[in-house]
């Protein structure tokens, strides 16, 4: 069974993004539906830093085909049970890029999507950095770099000493593999050989204080990482047939935890965002930016311009 | 002889009264917790004898993690464990643990509001030779701070022992502070323990003396030396940091009007802190805190520097007789 996410969690509790039985063939039908709510998500997305008023937008959008993927098409998952013992686990160890984390989690159907407007407000259940015990579907409280690999590690070690089926992904940043903590999960996870978790970097060269190779030199990760024993593959993570086809490899590999690192575009789908630093830890219509349409009309012509593409997104890499 | 509760060692005086380290108590509950709950799971950063954590590993070895010398690794991955349903215990220095991961402590154990239990052995200036970048004097303030969190500080071996069986099963997070040294073994399984309710182990009413750790039997030393002089003195121990027994303890302020606190730890911030707070607003009176003021500790062997540190029951004796002559001097002013 496969359905698309409702626009409005309300519209009915059989239109959720429930995946229990999965295919990892993408057809048409599916690329278009992906396609479509990326789409919706990035909308999203730049709505609500603008009701926010403070946020990161390059990050999230950058992300959105990843988070629209997994929500929609890998993961097994069911927004209506987000305690399900046999779901698979999702930790967002960068926890700055969540608004992306909530509009894909309120389009699965896991809470209202209006409820996406009251992010960083106070009282809301969308904190500006992610907090489990407050909204359905997190599994952990992050934010503070470089701690989600280590607790989706602890994760996959219950599963594999335990015998249980479901799978860990752990998204993380590039700039949080200058964070010691994460080194010490890698090291960990290759040596009680979680071939249950995957881990996916995205790889958008950006950090708040420049591109990564200036703050902080990080490659090359590939190498890296496969010195630590992971088994790594490097996609486009614009591309859905990448993204579902890596973590389909991942699945079928053995003693070994897999690192994705996917390439993507910081500030995706909106032109005077993409590849620009500047809009690392920024919300549209906050401040005037260079290359950008004036204050008051960012958010305006990104929306325009989402709509324009009708969820037609293609990747620079194809 | 001073009116000491009858469910004491009764060899509490004498020479031959059995001296433990509180991590041998801890290395027995942790088997125990194991045995009784298959969700408790135990997580080591390179310490596994040293911190008794070797009996579990060798009774359970599936259920043991061994995470090598990474503290923050060590926590995290526990708080990932915790949230797919077990109990774990993380175990380290207490300088290592919770002195290098505070922020996964705080983010991923306690905002998270997960089961992580943080034992950090070798706490105070009674490590002894490996000086004090091993002395960990400040991980009681380091985690009493932190919302969610339970703090203990047993007395002796038999009460770490019924601490981690206890924290085993409360499902918030908690931190244990052990000590490496041998120290009195002063309770019996006639003691009555509970997280959160502090004990008076003698009566007294012209002053309360509130311990935790070793240092309650060192209270307990100073009030028996202070009955001559006609001080009595009360002696509780408060193992329980956080929560700290708010009834016992303001109960006590308002019954012999001065108080006294003692710790193996920096004044700032510790029991002593906590006592402050609590009576500063329910009842104010004359207080004095003996603990390691504003120092590091070094090397030496541990009653070397717990004299040196002016941990004895002569300076806590000390103390009490200041705080009551305040206490005195205070009446005849009004």
């Amino acid at each position: 069974m496969q359905c698309s996410g409702p626009t409005d969690a309300g519209a009915g509790a059989g239109e959720v993004a429930s995946r229990i039985i999965r295919s990892m063939v993408l057809t048409d039908d599916d690329l278009v539906r992906l396609q479509t709510t990326a789409n919706r998500i990035r909308q999203d997305v730049i709505k609500m830093l603008v009701a926010a008023g403070s946020g990161h937008s390059a990050g999230p959008l950058g992300m959105a085909d990843v988070f629209t993927t997994l929500y929609f098409q890998v993961l097994r998952h069911d927004p209506r049970r987000p305690d399900w013992p046999e779901r698979d686990r999702l930790v967002l160890s960068n926890g700055h890029i969540c608004p992306v984390l909530y509009a894909t989690l309120a389009e699965a159907g896991y809470f209202p999507v209006a409820e996406l407007a009251t992010l960083r407000q106070l009282g809301s259940r969308l904190q500006g950095h992610p907090h489990r015990e407050k909204l359905p579907g997190l599994e952990t409280s992050s934010g503070p770099l470089g701690s989600g690999l280590s607790q989706a590690a602890g994760m996959a070690l219950v599963a594999k000493r335990d015998g249980l089926r479901w799978r860990t992904y752990c998204l993380m940043s590039d700039g949080e593999h200058e964070e010691g903590n994460t080194w010490e999960a890698v090291m960990f996870a290759a040596k009680y050989r979680l071939h249950n978790l995957c881990a996916i970097l995205d790889r958008n060269n950006i950090q708040i204080d420049g591109f990564t190779e200036e703050v902080m030199p990080l490659e090359p990760l590939k190498a890296k990482y496969e010195a630590f024993n992971w088994h790594v593959l490097e996609i486009d993570g614009h591309n859905y047939e990448q993204i579902v086809a890596a973590c389909e490899e991942a699945r079928a590999i053995f003693e070994k935890p897999t690192l994705i690192i996917a390439h993507t575009i910081p500030g995706k789908g909106v032109d005077f965002m993409e590849n620009r630093f500047e809009w690392h830890g920024s919300p549209p219509d906050a401040a005037n930016v260079a290359g950008a349409p004036p204050k008051g009309q960012q958010a305006a012509v990104a929306l325009a311009e989402l709509r324009t593409l009708q969820g037609r997104i293609r990747s620079e890499h194809e | 002889m001073i009116p000491l509760a009858p469910h004491l060692d009764p060899r509490l005086f004498a020479d031959d009264l059995e001296q433990v380290p509180t991590r041998n108590g801890y290395g027995e509950g942790l088997v125990l917790a194991g045995e009784a709950d298959a969700r408790v799971v135990a997580l080591c950063a390179d310490l596994t004898e040293s911190t008794r954590t070797e009996a579990f590993k060798e009774k359970f070895p599936e259920r043991f993690v061994e995470v090598g010398v990474a503290e923050q690794n060590l926590v995290t991955v526990a708080a990932g464990m915790a949230a797919a349903g077990k109990v774990p215990f993380t175990t380290s220095y207490a300088m290592f643990s919770p002195g290098r991961n505070w922020e996964q402590i705080r983010t991923t154990a306690c905002y998270n509001d997960q089961p992580v239990k943080i034992v950090g052995s070798h706490a105070g200036v009674s490590v002894g030779p490996d000086g004090a970048t091993h002395q960990a004097l400040e991980d009681l303030a380091l985690m009493r701070v932190l919302p969610n969190m339970v703090v203990v500080c047993p007395t002796d071996a038999l009460e770490a022992r019924r601490a981690t069986l206890a924290i085993a099963r409360d499902g918030q997070p908690a931190y244990l502070r052990l000590s490496r040294a041998k120290v009195p073994q002063i309770t019996t399984e006639r003691t009555p323990f509970a997280v959160g309710r502090a004990e008076v182990y003698c009566e007294g009413s012209d002053v309360a003396i509130v311990a935790c750790g070793q240092m309650v039997y060192r209270a307990l030393v100073a009030a028996r030396d202070l009955a001559p002089a006609g001080i009595r003195a009360r002696v509780i121990n408060c193992h329980t940091i956080k929560p700290l027994d708010a009834a016992t303890i303001v109960r006590s302020a308002e019954e012999t009007g001065a108080l006294v606190t003692v710790e193996e730890h920096q004044v700032a911030g510790g029991l002593g802190s906590a006592v402050a707070e609590l009576v500063v607003q329910h009842h104010p009176v004359p207080m004095q805190l003996v603990g390691v003021q504003d120092r590091f500790g070094e090397s030496g062997e541990p009653d070397e520097l717990l004299e040196a540190f002016g941990l004895t029951a002569a300076a806590i004796a000390q103390a009490a007789r200041a705080v009551v002559a305040r206490k005195r001097g205070g009446m005849a002013a009004r």
